[in-house]
């Protein structure tokens, strides 16, 4: 899977661990060789762009609906997606790139109502669950061990 | 920013999950026809939604879903010149049409998950 390209999709950045978790998984995939593009609303960019100001853990910050935009127009694609979500909307958004694109589907849900959540998807994807809201290291724990079966 | 944001539009249902969406444009219309993801409406904006997606016509106005990440889904009414030309092409391409006589029953696909329990639960969380 090396050099394949993979989208980070980050919705509402209302809950406080999608911003660490985006920074934390782009580094760790573009240091395993992947070609990161994190896509977000403008408040989920403004976030990591403060975070991170030299671009050292993200490399490819997008806009999220022209990202969609342009997988519609076929004037980009990507091989692997991670969606994250913590209400319906983030779902939703998810739903719409599992329909337009030919990614690989996986589903970051938390958040408080996270299980619930994760119940109402309908698309094929694997979901990676944590009912979790400020404390990433769950869900940290859980991507590493989707990670290393995507690298293997 | 898509068009739709600075078109003429009526908010008729607000920050709702899409599925009560769905049903809102179900029972509110005159005629529903069902879209995928992605379906290209007015300029330039392509419907974000889980299929199948409900699109209404009550007289000249589309009725139809919008969704924001932060702000969650709503239904919206749009009624110009370009509503007619959407509805006139939902009408040629004619797939996945309920009309009101019949739209009681289910439609093309239904959902498989029940979301009215989550939809009342991320309500109360915002």
């Amino acid at each position: 899977m090396t050099g394949a390209k993979v989208l980070l999709m980050m919705g509402c950045p209302e809950i406080p661990i999608q911003t660490s978790i985006a920074l934390y998984l782009s580094h760790k995939l573009t240091k395993s060789g992947f070609d990161v593009t994190v896509a977000g609303t403008a408040a989920a960019s403004k976030l990591l762009k403060v975070s991170d100001p030299d671009g050292y853990y993200v490399k490819k910050l997008v806009d999220l609906d022209k990202t969609i935009v342009n997988i519609i127009e076929k004037r980009t694609s990507f091989d692997l997606c991670f969606a994250f979500m913590h209400n319906d909307a983030g779902m939703t958004y998810a739903t719409t790139m599992s329909s337009i694109s030919q990614a690989r589907m996986y589903s970051i849900v938390f958040g408080r109502n996270a299980e619930a959540l994760a119940e109402t998807i309908e698309f094929d994807c694997e979901k990676i669950v944590a009912q979790d809201a400020h404390n990433p290291v769950r869900l940290k724990n859980k991507l590493d061990k989707v990670i290393e079966e995507i690298v293997k | 920013m898509s068009c739709i944001e600075q078109m003429k539009y009526t908010i008729l249902l607000q920050r709702i999950s899409f599925k009560e969406a769905r049903e809102y444009i179900e029972k509110n219309s005159e005629e529903v026809y069902y879209v995928s993801p992605g379906y290209k409406i007015f300029k330039d904006y392509y419907i974000i939604g889980v299929p199948p997606i409900a699109v209404g016509v009550k007289g000249s106005a589309l009725i139809f879903p919008y969704t924001k990440p932060c702000h969650g889904s709503f239904v919206l009414s749009i009624e110009n010149e370009d509503s007619i030309k959407e509805i006139n092409r939902l009408r040629e391409a004619g797939e996945g049409k309920v009309t009101a006589l019949s739209k009681k029953g289910k439609p093309p696909e239904s959902s498989k998950a029940p979301l009215t329990s989550y939809g009342d639960m991320w309500k109360n969380n915002t």
